[in-house]
């Protein structure tokens, strides 16, 4: 039925059926408009299974013609829990499922998590481990961002951007890697610190990268789409969204920002060391698709500076609290500490005990505020972990900004929100 | 605070200025771990929601997100708390309200359109009821699914899963079959908090001087099981923290004096040791593991 693969239409109505006939109204040979050529509208799902919908999204769109009259996402296709095992777990276990909400940002999903933990057990981390978290996170912003601006430019039709900027993101996975051991579930940011130090010639390596590799693939990349006019016509006034709208449907991140509301989290509410970065916000002037795909550019280059930033300032020391209740023990600590192998066995059977209470902790995550909403009983597992997504309030908004569109623009809008399910349905 | 947790404005009188314009409909407010939280009355939640994004010195712009949370050993078991976020004035606010499964909490979806979906999903995880959201309908959770997961009496392993049946060809719902028990262990220290009556001394009054109510013991370190709040530690540590030294050494197992054998772990030297032989198939290593 339908040219676009993927796309499946349920056909018109040819009105056989009896039923189908009363709720149209033309049970009764005098209906006036027997014998007329209507047009009805369709109704077409678009997913759950289509390569522009990134990842597991059903819209159901009334078409008419091809403009769209109404979006209904169907989300929770790839709900998997992920709160209510998070409060079978102890604290330390419920850090893993953090990398599995966004799995194209991790380190930024962790880094709400490990700050909430911390701001109730109120425990200081050290500079270091500070400043390698800041690091790290704009790494996976650098990375996500990545894949964000490739999906989006193919999804609109240009193939080339694409696979130069994966490029990047697979340096950037590497570098995670020789981080943490793990490409994309890296667990490493733990309340307290980070997991364990970095290797000087990873961060050398690291400054290599920002200087040479990542300006030249990606300035090449995105000079093939920022100034191209097809690029321009699939983007420029798609789904504009005014101030008003975008504070009413709580949008965050680059899409509030591409509004016009210079709002960004590490800037307003500063977590870790972003208060001593210097680094700009890029805001957009007309709220479009366009405007979004280049606040996401510059934020990239704003990234790398704060990288570059934290490379010159970060100091030497502890890379985690020694805080012995909270942070277990190196391996060689417990060869030679009897007290040591103790906490060890402690802290990864029972874990630690938070303190009973409740914050709501959100930070700037590639895709906006991404908050955890902690509550605590005192014991060694969360009460109540509520993470608050950020794909929630975009994708909702798609309604309102696909309404009277093209069908063909919906994955512009869609790219352009820059949504992953693993975090939306959690 | 210590933690570095986001840094937002101070509450300042937040507290005094939201009493005077939700009114009566206010339940309490405190100022817990340096977040304010304003109880309110699901039948003044709307009001109450206007006020705080209208009132100047308010300014609550965003709705962010919902969440339920679940005490079932209360009569109002379910709690429904609004993170609401002030751009002008940088400042976030968490709005409880409290209800059952059958008495609905006013839709807030004519404030913020954001709401309709925050507002399907706890209805979806939790069975709270939403008065004027035109759309309740589930979100989460499968197309027919029955029962509300998040909640507390609902089993973590759920009712039912599927599979593709091969002689249906299908996907067919069957109930859980678990191969081993579900696991969970108690790792509540029995000896920690327990309140140690003797025979026979039940009825022993505390002594006419004590304090009703002791102060709540605070952790000898960070993490440590403990009957104090969140709230108590952190302003305990407020106050402790100016006078607090910071530890001088990064590892807290090192030891700073060694005066015998048992401290460090080290054999003594016999006095007629002799060397030992060389084998010729083991070759000598700075002694830094095999992974060096």
């Amino acid at each position: 039925m339908s040219h676009i693969p993927g796309v499946e239409v349920a056909p018109a109505t040819t009105t056989i059926d009896p039923y189908v006939d009363e709720v149209l109204d033309v049970h009764s040979p005098a209906h006036p408009t027997e014998g007329d050529v209507t047009i009805q509208n369709y109704t077409i799902n678009f997913g759950p299974q289509h390569p522009a919908a990134h990842g597991v999204l059903r819209l159901v769109l009334e078409l008419d013609g091809e403009i769209i009259e109404r979006v209904d996402p169907h989300i929770g296709l790839l709900h998997r829990g992920t709160e209510k095992l998070i409060e079978y777990k102890t604290y330390a276990q419920a850090l893993p499922y953090f990398d599995r909400l966004d799995y194209c940002s991790p380190m930024c999903m962790e880094h709400s998590f490990v700050l909430a933990v911390e701001k109730l057990l109120d425990i200081e981390v050290p500079l270091r481990a500070q400043y390698l978290r800041v690091f790290f996170a704009e790494l996976t912003r650098i990375s996500n961002h990545m894949l964000n601006l490739g999906s989006h430019v193919m999804d609109v039709g240009a193939m080339t951007p694409n696979l130069w900027l994966f490029e990047i993101r697979e340096d950037c996975l590497n570098f995670f890697e020789r981080a943490s051991g793990a490409r994309m579930h890296h667990n490493y940011m733990r309340p307290g610190g980070v997991h364990q130090d970095v290797p000087l010639k990873l961060l050398t390596d690291i400054a290599d990268w920002l200087d040479t590799r990542l300006p030249r693939l990606f300035e090449d990349a995105i000079s093939l789409v920022a100034d191209n006019r097809i690029f321009k016509q699939r983007n420029v006034d798609i789904a504009t969204v005014s101030r008003d709208d975008a504070i009413a449907w709580g949008f965050s991140g680059p899409m509030i920002r591409a509004a016009g509301i210079p709002w960004d989290l590490r800037k307003q509410q500063p977590y870790d060391v972003y208060a001593r970065m210097d680094f700009e916000v890029p805001v957009g002037t007309r709220g479009d698709c366009y405007d979004r795909f280049m606040v996401r550019v510059e934020e990239v280059r704003q990234s790398a500076r704060i990288m570059k930033q934290c490379l010159a300032e970060m100091p030497e020391g502890p890379i985690a609290s020694d805080d012995r209740k909270v942070v277990p023990p190196k391996r060689s600590e417990m060869k030679r500490s009897m007290e040591a192998l103790i906490h060890h066995f402690k802290l990864y059977t029972e874990g630690y005990h938070v303190p009973a209470g409740e914050v709501y902790v959100a930070t700037e995550s590639p895709k906006g505020e991404f908050g955890v909403f902690l509550v605590s009983d005192g014991t060694n597992k969360p009460y109540r972990c509520k993470i608050r997504p950020t794909a929630f309030s975009h994708l909702q908004a798609a309604d309102f900004m696909s309404r009277g569109h093209m069908l063909a623009d919906t994955t512009a809008i869609l790219g352009a929100m820059d949504i992953v399910f693993g975090e939306c349905d959690r | 605070m210590r933690a570095p947790a986001p840094a937002y404005a101070a509450a300042g009188n937040t507290i005094e200025v939201a009493t005077r314009a939700i009114g009566a409909g206010l339940v309490h407010a405190v100022e817990l771990v340096g977040e304010v939280q304003l109880h309110v009355h699901r039948d003044a939640l709307v009001p109450a929601m206007i006020a705080l994004r209208d009132t100047p010195g308010l300014e609550y712009q965003q709705l962010m997100e919902i969440a339920g949370v679940d005490y079932p050993q209360r009569a109002e078991r379910f709690d429904v708390v609004y993170n609401l976020l002030s751009m002008t004035r940088n400042h976030r606010v968490q709005i409880h309200v409290a209800t059952d499964e059958e008495h609905p909490i006013p839709s807030v979806t004519g404030i913020w359109p954001v709401a309709g979906w925050l507002e399907r999903e706890v209805y979806d995880l939790y069975g709270v009821l939403f008065e004027g959201n035109k759309d309740l309908r589930r979100i989460l959770t499968d197309y027919g699914f029955r029962g509300h997961p998040l909640r507390k009496d609902f089993p973590m392993t759920g009712y039912t899963e599927l599979r593709y049946s091969e002689e249906e060809k299908r996907v067919v719902y069957q109930p859980v079959q678990l191969a081993q028990d579900f696991r969970t262990f108690d790792f509540l220290s029995p000896w920690e908090g327990a309140e140690y009556i003797l025979p026979g001394d039940e009825k022993a009054k505390p002594a006419p001087g004590a304090a009703s109510t002791p102060p709540a013991a605070l952790p000898q370190d960070k993490g440590a099981q403990t009957p104090a709040t969140a709230d108590q530690v952190q302003k305990a540590d407020a106050a402790g923290s100016a006078k607090q030294e910071p530890k001088a050494s990064s590892e807290p197992y090192a030891k700073t004096t060694a005066e015998s054998t048992a401290d460090t772990g080290k054999g003594s030297a016999e006095s007629d040791a002799t060397p030992k032989p060389a084998d010729p198939d083991v070759i000598p290593t700075a002694g830094k593991g095999q992974n060096q």
